[in-house]
């Protein structure tokens, strides 16, 4: 087998009395399309929290590409090949975008300490943020369009190019699908479905038909505690996995 | 394209400015004028942390008063032709003084820059504001330097060519530094480092996640400022000859900070227009009454609260400019 993207081990995080991550261990797989699911207050975002770096775990490590980043920083992460889309979309929303892309593709070149040359002409970084546009097939004439002037899930489209600037090997996905529409919702199942092959994912999300139809392992999250992982036929099997989730969605 | 049109009317009014209080027969206005482009340039270097970066810096007088005292100090001791610290030579020349000037402000504003820029929100206001008090009582306490009397600067800095003693030449400097300064900090707004700037002020969160830590850039810009406010009070203390530790007073820092406000956060020639507005006013009401100060605080509030964008923006309404 190879060796895991990301490796989670006997992760540990309390806030008070509440153990909101409890002694978890799992791990994403080159190429694969890993699903978390789990009930509201599982831990789910809290987990996303220490993987990214936003929160620092109590205790336990998390590996990266076979490097211990337990305690690496957000940006020295995303500098490795870490990408996230967050739960509520976070974006420059006085900017276009296609600035917003250009200024993730600026990041990703290396370092912004220069002083002179105008960025927002300059093709080295409109061109590829173009291209990024175009790959997650954001419709062209809403590109010079400003971020607050637009839809949630022109948003959510919009900050899954900015993810993809850094070209990322893991994709941190907060819950792509919250807030879309039907038919905005099957739109984002197809892009994440485009991208397999390229980065593997970690794909939070409440949106069952999303995740049956794009995951390859799924590991189900209770407070805080992963009580089973396999695929969708093994976890739609699953009897305590029934009862602790799919059971309360179905009632 | 108005706005180019505008832009040339309004930098040939400023060069033509001094013939023309000439041709009034207000001697004083140059004098005046020149003052306030010293104010000017100190709001606009506050503009880039207030404005680009989303640095609520208020004690941005601080580095003003660096800038001023670097020119006074360097003065001192070239008139009693004795080193500081039995070192470095005094001196009255503006091509020296004038980076020294800036030299001071930026090294100050690295050091605080760098403690105050762990904080953010309220605690960062507060915090440069309590050092920029701790210079101001260090200058009060300076009693070689004219404690909170200040000191005088008996001539204007010498430049080769030019004579200062002349104000119309002094303002045709300083109006000349300004525009230097505007157009840099017109380039670094537009540049990558500018554009991370700009980021950093709408989405802090966002820009970690695309791989770039705020503090470094925050830090730079932050010193980029203070350099800016060194040299406006370098040419400050050279109109007024006269340095004392209220330029660097916290009011001076409000000021200041109004002047940005009023005239239009983020905008290149705000803090210019706003400059003026505010001495005008200043002026205006202080013609009618002593007790000007009771008029001029409602307008301030007024700006503030329905004239979103300020004065800038209202200029923009007028040439039928729309932001982009």
């Amino acid at each position: 087998m190879a060796e895991p993207i990301l490796e989670i081990a006997g992760l540990v995080k309390r806030f008070g009395g509440l153990t909101a991550t409890d002694h978890l261990s799992l791990d994403v797989r080159p190429g694969e399309i890993h699903a978390l699911i789990g009930p509201n207050g599982a831990g789910k975002s809290t987990l996303i929290g220490q993987l990214v770096g936003e929160i620092a775990p109590d205790a336990g490590t998390v590996r990266f590409l076979g490097q211990d980043v337990t305690r690496a920083s957000v940006p020295a992460r995303v500098k490795m090949g870490l990408g996230r889309s967050f739960q509520i979309v976070q974006l420059l929303d006085e900017e276009t975008a296609l600035a917003n892309v250009a200024l993730a593709v600026q990041a990703h070149a290396g370092h912004s300490f220069r002083f002179w040359r105008r960025a927002d002409r300059d093709e080295r970084l409109l061109a590829p943020a173009r291209a990024l546009l175009d790959q997650v097939d954001f419709p062209e004439p809403r590109r010079a369009a400003r971020v607050a002037d637009m839809s949630a899930g022109e948003r959510k489209v919009l900050e899954l190019a900015m993810v993809l600037a850094g070209a990322p090997r893991l994709l941190l996905l907060d819950e792509p699908m919250a807030g879309l529409g039907a038919s905005e919702s099957i739109r984002m199942t197809d892009t994440l479905r485009a991208l397999k092959g390229g980065p593997a994912m970690l794909l939070v999300e409440h949106d069952m038909d999303a995740v049956f139809a794009l995951a390859d392992r799924i590991t189900v999250l209770v407070y805080g505690r992963a009580i089973a992982t396999g695929t969708a036929a093994e976890i739609r099997a699953n009897p305590a996995v029934q009862e602790a989730y799919l059971a309360e969605e179905g009632a | 394209m108005r706005e180019k049109i505008a832009l040339a009317i309004l930098f040939a009014a400023a060069v033509a400015l001094p013939f023309l209080m000439r041709a009034l027969d207000l001697p004083g206005g140059t004098g005046v004028a020149t003052s306030i482009l010293c104010l000017a340039f100190a709001a606009s270097s506050l503009n880039l942390i207030i404005g680009h970066g989303g640095m609520i810096s208020f004690g941005h007088a601080a580095y003003y008063g660096i800038g001023a005292y670097t020119v006074g100090i360097l003065w001192e001791h070239f008139r009693q032709q004795e080193p500081i610290f039995g070192l470095i030579p005094g001196t009255d020349q503006l091509l020296i003084t004038l980076p020294a000037a800036m030299l001071m402000a930026g090294l100050a504003a690295a050091v605080i820059g760098a403690l105050s820029l762990r904080t953010s929100g309220v605690q960062f206001i507060m915090i440069t504001l309590a050092f920029a008090q701790m210079l101001f009582f260090l200058f009060v306490g300076l009693k070689a330097y004219g404690g909170d009397d200040g000191m005088t600067i008996r001539r204007r800095n010498a430049v080769p060519g030019l004579d200062l003693r002349d104000i119309d030449q002094l303002y045709w400097l300083v109006l000349g530094v300004l525009c230097a300064w505007l157009f840099l900090q017109w380039r670094i707004v537009g540049s990558r480092f500018g554009r991370v700037l700009e980021g950093i002020r709408q989405n802090e969160r966002r820009m970690r996640a695309i791989g770039i830590s705020p503090y470094p850039y925050k830090l730079a810009a932050f010193v980029i400022a203070g350099m800016g406010a060194g040299a406006a009070g370098a040419l400050m203390a050279n109109y007024m000859r006269f340095v004392s530790p209220d330029i660097m007073s916290w009011q001076k820092s409000g000021e200041i900070m109004v002047v940005v406000i009023l005239g239009g956060i983020g905008t290149l020639l705000g803090p210019v227009l706003g400059a003026i507005a505010l001495q005008g006013l200043e002026f205006f009401l202080g013609g009618l009454t002593e007790h000007w100060a009771i008029i001029l605080g409602p307008i301030l509030v007024v700006v503030v609260l329905f004239g979103r964008g300020g004065i800038m923006a209202l200029v923009n309404r007028l040439l039928g400019v729309r932001r982009g």
